[in-house]
């Protein structure tokens, strides 16, 4: 990822603290800087920290980042639990506190969890910290018994003095430990001492998911709380203009209240289904403002147009212009939807506000922000502010996002005692903040059956101005995600240029969509290369491997895939097999979707291998897990996925027409998981961006037509055209 | 005050006849573990059973139930195929968020209990009404498959 080179970014300060708790024992909170080169200073006590030994032995990681399904706290855990030799059977896991200070995510530099990096991203911290506190315990025992550290060893939450058969338990040592100095370097464990990572460990979060006993944020339940729901303006930016049918409201049994604000309407009741009948009775006429007309080939019309000029560069081998302008130039141009995100909990947020606080609790992926946002709201200073995590039901980016978090803080100030507001799905899917619409432009020329010349222009919105404004300022206006896995696409081409034309579309809010920037790109270059491979006269996955050189472990990895798949054996007609090659999220993966096609277009997906080189693999089935549910979710979007506008409104309502793929249309996913001693690499949306262009070469294998739009468009792959 | 049957306790609430017992289990008794995801029948979160039968409880009306006997996921463990739907979760580890899952294994014990050994047909008959935005297909194939081998033959 280009973004660990921004020097222009704030990075919170280094800082290693030390403190015996309140209730004693030991408290290490780990450094968190993004930068090698800070000077390290002191910091004050801090009550948080990242491990937390009590002197009754109890264990406790406090997690930075959120659980989302994607089975981090497990994961972190492990990595904890590994170097601190702790019990795994009694560790405990908890969400950490909203602090950009202690938890920042060190490769976003704010505290939010995304872009598969969670593991990448705290695989070295949470190492030394657990090793550092591991030292301090062998230090405290040793001084104990009197003997050299280096005569001691840990084990199963205990300090072994083996020559004396002496043993003390982390708890006996907390209190000593805490006096103890942290060790600067501590050493870290070769992966042949590993004794939980690599293993495939059951999660932690499981029990309490299968027994209905999980709390997600719409689970929680705060004395005296009421319940509310909301419309805001189907039109983006719009107003309410006239609210009719109050009295109507008001007499449905349980209704409370109706709060008017400049851009929503909320009805509150003793519960949502009194909530909801009340909104639905209320007839509400709005002021559409300045989006009123916008449409999806408005917006469409827009890029494609703002996209014919050349874009910022960035990045550039060779001379593009001089290899595109010799040979056969080969074209073809890409275009990705608007995506909504609709995770299975609909959003929600519970607030309580009173004239000196205001507590929330919800599951978000951006913890410290939604603190900010409430005080933004309140006016309350952030540490009246007080943010309860739960468990996200789905994240998938939708929230990464604060806007439902103020929305609902708004609604509460008007509200007596704490208010659960819940979007309806049809609001969750109308006031999404959405996946852009993205227009890739390719160009590329042969030479002996390798690309010679390669100009990849992208069009879309910059999510990164708006989300991380100095990251996008700091690198010369380019969104580092907008152009993730084009600049780093994996094949040798001696002419390349990578160009980003950023574009938003007006009266549509963008966001992070599981898989962000990469989906578009992978989907682009994977579609191109076999229709270059088809140009050249050759096999796809050949055309592949011989400018994978440079590329050994994705070259690996497809040779993998290629095996397991039977790439290359007979099929009936109208099946075909599609392979995808990406180097994304520090992941190496290769993925190969058989689909049939049959007569009046419909796809059907018969069989998906994927091969993964991911480095070391903490947890190998959580691994395999996230490939076959990220594909599934990149499918679901390849197969069916579109949000379109009209009259400046979203037009989609709910899973009847923004449409899941279901277990029927689910064949078995093998994962191949590749042994590697590198660092580890990001995986929760690799499986996402593989699907859709794999699935999209399949189609081109068993149709010959190569579809260059998602979602696929049945009528165009029909052989019986409807009348 | 409608009388109800959950979990084999007897509950009383004060609810509208035409409320969906979806709302009247986690917003009047506080019972969370039964899911919203969609308020159309569409996703199979909310499902329960109603004398053992997997409805969706976002459409029923709780003044339609009458005697009959509601299980939901947190009762869900004391029966037979609930208990071994559970079991077959966690051996296989099929969650991931788990916001669905109250509704998966509410649909796939139904199942297990009118049929001891679904193949991948009745299976895709069974859960089609479940949504899964994670993906868990694949898994959730596998432990109710594992789940019938460890029930009666």
């Amino acid at each position: 990822m280009v973004f660990d080179n921004i020097d222009t970014v704030s990075v919170p300060s280094r800082r290693t603290v030390l403190k015996a708790g309140a209730a004693g024992g030991l408290l290490l909170v780990v450094p968190m800087s993004l930068s090698r080169g800070l000077a390290q200073t002191s910091a004050a006590f801090s009550p948080d920290a990242f491990i937390r030994i009590d002197t009754a032995g109890k264990t406790t990681i406090i997690m930075p980042q959120v659980e989302m399904g994607q089975g981090v706290y497990t994961a972190h855990a492990m990595v904890v639990a590994e170097e601190l030799d702790a019990d795994w059977q009694s560790v405990s896991v908890e969400a950490a506190p909203p602090d950009t200070k202690l938890y920042a995510n060190p490769l976003l530099t704010v505290q939010a969890t995304g872009n598969s990096n969670s593991v990448r991203a705290f695989w070295k911290p949470l190492r030394q910290t657990a090793a550092a506190a591991r030292m301090m315990l062998i230090a405290a025992a040793a001084k104990q018994w009197k003997v050299d550290p280096a005569s001691c060893t840990a084990d199963n939450d205990q300090v072994i003095h083996s020559a004396s058969g002496r043993k003390l338990s982390y708890g006996a040592l907390a209190n000593a430990a805490a006096k103890e100095q942290r060790p600067a370097d501590p050493a870290l464990k070769t992966p042949d001492q590993f004794k939980l990572i690599g293993k495939p460990l059951k999660r932690l979060d499981t029990p309490e998911k299968v027994n209905g006993s999980a709390k997600f944020g719409i689970d929680i339940m705060p004395e005296g709380v009421k319940f509310a729901t909301l419309a805001s303006c189907p039109v983006f930016g719009g107003k309410v203009g006239n609210v009719a049918g109050q009295d109507a409201a008001m007499a449905v049994p349980g209704v409370k209240q109706i709060v008017v604000l400049d851009d929503l309407v909320a009805v509150v009741g003793d519960h949502y289904w009194a909530a909801k009948r009340g909104l639905d009775s209320l007839d509400i006429t709005w002021n559409d403002g300045a989006n009123a007309r916008v449409t999806t080939a408005l917006v469409w019309d827009d890029l494609r147009k703002a996209a014919e000029k050349p874009g910022l560069v960035a990045k550039k081998v060779g001379d593009a212009d001089k290899a595109l302008a010799r040979g056969d130039k080969h074209e073809a141009k890409y275009e990705l939807p608007f995506l909504a995100h609709a995770p299975m909990e609909p959003m929600n947020c519970t607030v309580h506000v009173t004239p000196d606080s205001c507590e929330i609790w919800l599951g978000t992926q951006v913890c410290a922000r939604t603190q900010e946002a409430g005080a933004k709201v309140t006016g309350l200073p952030l540490e009246k502010v007080i943010v309860h995590n739960q468990l996200l039901g789905g994240g998938f980016g939708r929230r990464l996002e604060t806007d439902a978090t103020e929305k609902a803080v708004r609604i509460a100030q008007k509200v007596d005692g704490p208010v659960k507001v819940i979007y309806s799905r049809e609001e969750d899917i109308q006031h999404d903040v959405y996946r852009p619409a993205y227009y890739t432009q390719m160009w590329a020329t042969l030479k002996d059956g390798k690309i010679d010349g390669w100009l990849h222009r992208v069009a879309g919105s910059a999510i990164v101005a708006r989300w991380l404004t100095p990251a996008f300022t700091g690198n010369h206006n380019i969104d580092f995600d907008e152009v993730d896995s084009a600049i780093d696409e994996p094949y040798a081409i001696p002419n390349m240029r990578v160009e980003v034309v950023r574009r938003e579309p007006p009266g549509v809010p963008t966001g992070f969509w599981r898989g962000v920037g990469p989906n578009n790109n992978v989907f682009a270059v994977e579609s191109f290369m076999d229709e270059l491979a088809h140009a050249a006269g050759k096999d796809p996955v050949d055309f592949r491997r011989s400018m994978l050189g440079k590329n050994p472990r994705l070259l690996n990895a497809l040779n993998v895939v290629a095996q397991k798949s039977g790439w290359g054996s007979a099929l009936p007609k109208r099946v075909g097999r599609g392979v995808c090659c990406q180097p994304s999220f520090a992941s190496f993966i290769a993925t190969v979707v058989e689909a049939e096609v049959d007569e009046n277009g419909e796809v059907y997906l018969r069989r998906i291998n994927t091969a993964v080189d991911t480095g070391i693999a903490v947890n190998p089935d959580t691994i395999k897990a996230q490939l076959q549910g990220g594909i599934v979710f990149g499918l679901t979007a390849a197969l069916y996925g579109e949000v379109t506008l009209d009259n400046g409104r979203v037009q989609q309502n709910n899973f009847n027409d923004y449409r899941m793929l279901r277990i029927n249309q689910v064949p078995n996913i093998e994962v191949h998981l590749i042994k590697s001693a590198e660092p580890p690499g990001g995986i929760g949306e690799t499986g996402t961006t593989a699907g859709p262009p794999a699935l999209r070469n399949a189609i081109y294998a068993a149709t010959g037509i190569a579809l260059r739009r998602l979602p696929i468009d049945r009528e165009v792959l029909a052989v019986r055209k409807k009348a | 005050m409608i009388e109800l049957q959950i979990n084999g306790e007897a509950h009383s609430v004060d609810a509208p006849e035409d409320m969906p017992l979806l709302w009247v289990l986690r917003d009047l008794l506080g019972m969370t573990g039964t899911k919203f995801g969609c308020g159309i029948a569409q996703c199979g979160a909310c499902t329960v059973h109603v004398d053992g039968k997997p409805l969706r409880s976002c459409l029923l009306p709780v003044g339609t139930i009458g005697k009959r006997a509601i299980t939901t996921i947190e009762g869900i463990g004391a029966t037979p195929a609930g208990q071994r739907a559970q079991k077959a979760w966690l051996d296989v580890e099929v969650v991931q968020c788990g916001y669905c899952q109250s509704g998966q294994i509410m649909s796939a014990a139904a199942l297990l209990a009118s049929n001891p050994n679904p193949d991948d047909a009745d299976i895709d008959a069974a859960m089609a009404g479940n949504i899964c935005r994670c993906g868990t297909y694949v898994r959730i194939r596998e432990a109710i498959k594992r789940a019938a081998k460890a029930g009666p033959a």
